[in-house]
């Protein structure tokens, strides 16, 4: 087992799923701080199973709907002197903008280059939302 | 910027303000001279990226049969997207010129676009497989035309429902008025998709599906919608061979439906119906089109917000 020392200050994200610690690692751009981040991998969990987990030293400003829409079932712990402080349970967002792009070939969002194209929640389970342009359906 | 209404899908429009252009457009048809000039002065751009003859001339004839002018082009190559300019940047130019865009795109989500930047009213003639809402207006004005109203009706829909976009359109709209019963009558590979069912169901819309249109003819419809089967959706040729003929509609067949059953279609038809159909008064795919002529003018004056002159 390997030992990661407990937060003084920062954030923790619990529960994401088995798998998907790495993903989230990436969408939320955690290569590029300069601060402490621990991505820990297949850990083992009462409730899970297994799952992943990443603990962030710093007051990074996270943005939930990346997270809720990779992983729903996340929980996020804000940490203050060894403390918790607030805890955040996700929901998949009704829509999100800037964050999908359309999978849709023939969609117009793939000849010309739009910024912050919104999609709106089709399927909360299924983690499906709607392109504002063509409606196809896509998800991240 | 303009913040006023489009056109990008008939789910712009509420059921009252499809009514009221549906009310206006029977108005325009009963007195064509009076709305002669309600649009003198100004102009339409009737942009048709790509080929189109009835709508680009239906749109074009409603501007000028009510007085106004046309530009555009129906060949992009002769624009200014030839040389590269994008589709937000032809709306910004292209309004600062004309009062009423139309706009014909390959592409899905165009019109949308458009709409975005455009200093004036879109109106979307058709943006790929996505929408096509005034057509969905002419078969919405057809319909209360032959039957008065658009309520308490069975609408056999028939051909090709998987990738008939115009069909879904109508579909989904009709849904959002009182007690339709639809009959999806299509060979199984190309049956309605199961989006348009989902957002049909919970409007508690009942629907059958066949592929027996004799049975569906003698169970009463009270509209039969006619659909192509479109070579270009087929990435094989020999299904699109093979499940082209699969439903024709000939003189018998018309023989079990009931006397006041309309035919429709937003054609070109390729042989879906027999051309012995075309004389039998119940055939009204022709009518259909002067229907999209007035629909378009009464569409033209209310997003240019010009009141009715009855």
């Amino acid at each position: 087992m390997i030992n990661v020392s407990k937060l003084k200050k920062g954030i923790v994200i619990d529960h994401i799923t088995q798998g998907y610690g790495y993903k989230i690692f990436e969408q939320l751009g955690l290569d590029k701080l300069d601060d402490v981040v621990v991505l820990m991998r297949n850990v083992d969990s009462e409730k899970m199973g297994k799952k992943d987990l990443i603990k962030i030293e710093t007051d990074l400003k996270l943005n939930f709907d990346v997270l809720s829409i990779i992983d729903p079932g996340i929980t996020i712990t804000y940490v203050i002197d060894g403390e918790r402080v607030k805890k955040v349970k996700l929901a998949p967002p009704q829509q999100v903008t800037g964050i999908l792009t359309c999978k849709n070939p023939r969609c117009i969002t793939n000849q010309e280059h739009i910024d912050n194209i919104t999609f709106r929640l089709i399927d909360a389970e299924k983690k499906l939302y709607a392109c504002e342009y063509c409606d196809a359906r896509t998800s991240l | 910027m303009y913040s006023g209404k489009h056109l990008i899908q008939p789910s712009d429009f509420t059921i009252e303000e499809i009514n009221d252009i549906l009310s206006l457009a029977k108005h325009i048809i009963q007195n064509p001279k009076a709305y002669a000039d309600v649009c003198k002065g100004m102009v339409l751009a009737s942009l048709f990226y790509e080929p189109s003859t009835r709508t680009k001339f239906s749109f074009d004839t409603a501007m000028l049969r009510l007085g106004g002018q046309v530009i555009g082009f129906s060949d992009p190559t002769t624009s200014s997207t030839a040389k590269g300019e994008t589709v937000a940047d032809s709306a910004k130019t292209v309004s600062k010129y004309a009062d009423i865009i139309v706009v014909r795109h390959p592409k899905e989500g165009t019109a949308k676009l458009m709409s975005k930047f455009a200093d004036c009213p879109v109106i979307n003639a058709g943006d790929g497989g996505h929408q096509h809402p005034t057509q969905t207006l002419t078969d919405l004005l057809t319909i209360v035309n032959y039957k008065k109203e658009i309520k308490n009706l069975k609408v056999g829909v028939c051909g090709d429902l998987k990738f008939g976009r115009t069909i879904h359109s109508l579909v989904t709209c009709l849904s959002r008025f009182e007690n339709i019963e639809f009959v999806f009558i299509s060979p199984e590979e190309l049956k309605m998709p199961g989006y348009v069912k989902e957002e049909i169901e919970p409007l508690g819309i009942k629907y059958t599906e066949t592929d027996n249109l004799e049975q569906a003819m003698k169970d009463g419809l009270d509209i039969l919608y006619m659909s192509r089967v479109q070579r270009e959706r087929f990435i094989s040729e020999e299904e699109y061979l093979r499940l082209k003929d699969f439903f024709i509609l000939t003189k018998e067949k018309m023989a079990l439906a009931k006397k006041d059953m309309i035919v429709m279609h937003p054609l070109p038809r390729v042989n879906e119906i027999a051309t012995e159909v075309d004389s039998d008064p119940r055939a009204v795919y022709f009518e259909q089109v002067r229907f999209g002529m007035y629909v378009r003018m009464a569409l033209i004056m209310t997003l240019l917000g010009i009141k009715d002159v009855q």
